[in-house]
């Protein structure tokens, strides 16, 4: 699958699901896999009485990295040239996620993306711009 | 080349928890039958994976090791006072941050897609440091670390840049 210049136009979106109700051991995998094993993403004694936490929650990475599934499905495998966000606001466990992405603007041999990832209350917890080549 | 001390090996394995965790089961990540009918012909690493080279880092903060104190709880909520970031010049790193670190932005620049049997080279430099004033008071340190990863023929395959922020008053939640 890739994406030609003839077929994107600005404005035009793509929405995506990334996760509903997001899991502790999702997080935990996410720990695992990544090395990132602070205890505020996995150990809730920690995350609560120690950090004053409601509860553990994500790694930004890991809303970065769910996120980056709704554009490389969108523009193809290996067609990535940038992705670069904000962290906006913190996904907790059972957050239900979704991402939209935005064509900002069509050049040559490449696309330019605005990428915004909201929790089920429509809350931005990430905001971002991606570019991919395309065809 | 003057790395960051230790080079970070990209392996099939990896690539594939890696993707199973960030909940892509996108077949370019583990299967290479399908992959080799993809436009890159083989597994390549998801867009974030350079994050993982923190597993390879044998100072990363954020790993428990051997025979050294960690904060995570045991009998205790805490086990002993975090170690502040901005100690190893990694403010805010871990996407949450320990302490009153966060992660604030992140940025990759894809030079070319790594896959397994690629060996990277991170090189690590401190960028731009700023301060503003929080929407609730108090102020905002912003920090940036750009990284630059080298292949095993020394050409540069992605660059990361990282920005941290520590805070005055604890981050603000929700």
């Amino acid at each position: 699958m890739t994406l030609k210049a003839s077929e994107l136009k600005p404005g035009q979106t793509h929405e995506q699901k990334l996760v509903e109700d997001l899991r502790r051991t999702q997080i935990v995998q996410y720990a695992g896999a990544s090395g990132d094993y602070n205890p505020l993403h996995s150990d809730e004694p920690f995350a609560t009485k120690a950090a004053g936490f409601p509860s553990v929650f994500a790694h930004g990475m890991l809303t970065m990295g769910m996120t980056g599934r709704a554009i490389t499905d969108f523009v193809g495998d290996g067609r990535l040239t940038k992705y670069g966000v904000r962290f906006m606001a913190q996904v907790w466990p059972g957050d239900d996620l979704t991402a939209t992405l935005t064509v900002k603007e069509v050049r040559d041999g490449e696309v330019d993306l605005d990428v915004v990832t909201v929790n089920q209350d429509g809350v931005e917890v990430l905001r971002g711009t991606a570019s991919a080549r395309i065809d | 080349m003057e790395g960051d001390g230790y080079t970070f090996p990209v392996e099939a394995s990896h690539i594939l928890m890696f993707a199973r965790a960030i909940g892509d089961p996108n077949p370019i990540y583990s299967d290479p039958g399908e992959a080799a009918k993809a436009e890159p012909g083989k597994i390549i690493a998801p867009p974030t994976f350079a994050q993982a080279s923190a597993q390879f880092n044998p100072d990363y903060f954020l790993r428990p090791k051997v025979g050294q104190s960690w904060f995570g709880s045991g009998k205790n909520p805490t086990g002993a006072a975090p170690r502040r970031s901005s100690d190893d010049g990694e403010e805010g790193s871990g996407g949450g941050g320990v302490g009153r670190g966060l992660h604030a932005e992140q940025h990759f620049e894809y030079h070319r897609h790594v896959g397994p049997g690629d060996v990277l080279t991170p090189v690590s430099k401190p960028g731009k440091r700023w301060e503003k004033e929080g929407r609730r008071g108090g102020k905002l340190m912003f920090s940036e670390s750009v990284t630059e990863y080298y292949d095993q023929n020394g050409e540069l395959a992605i660059t990361t840049r990282m920005v941290g922020v520590q805070t005055e008053k604890p981050p603000e939640q929700g």
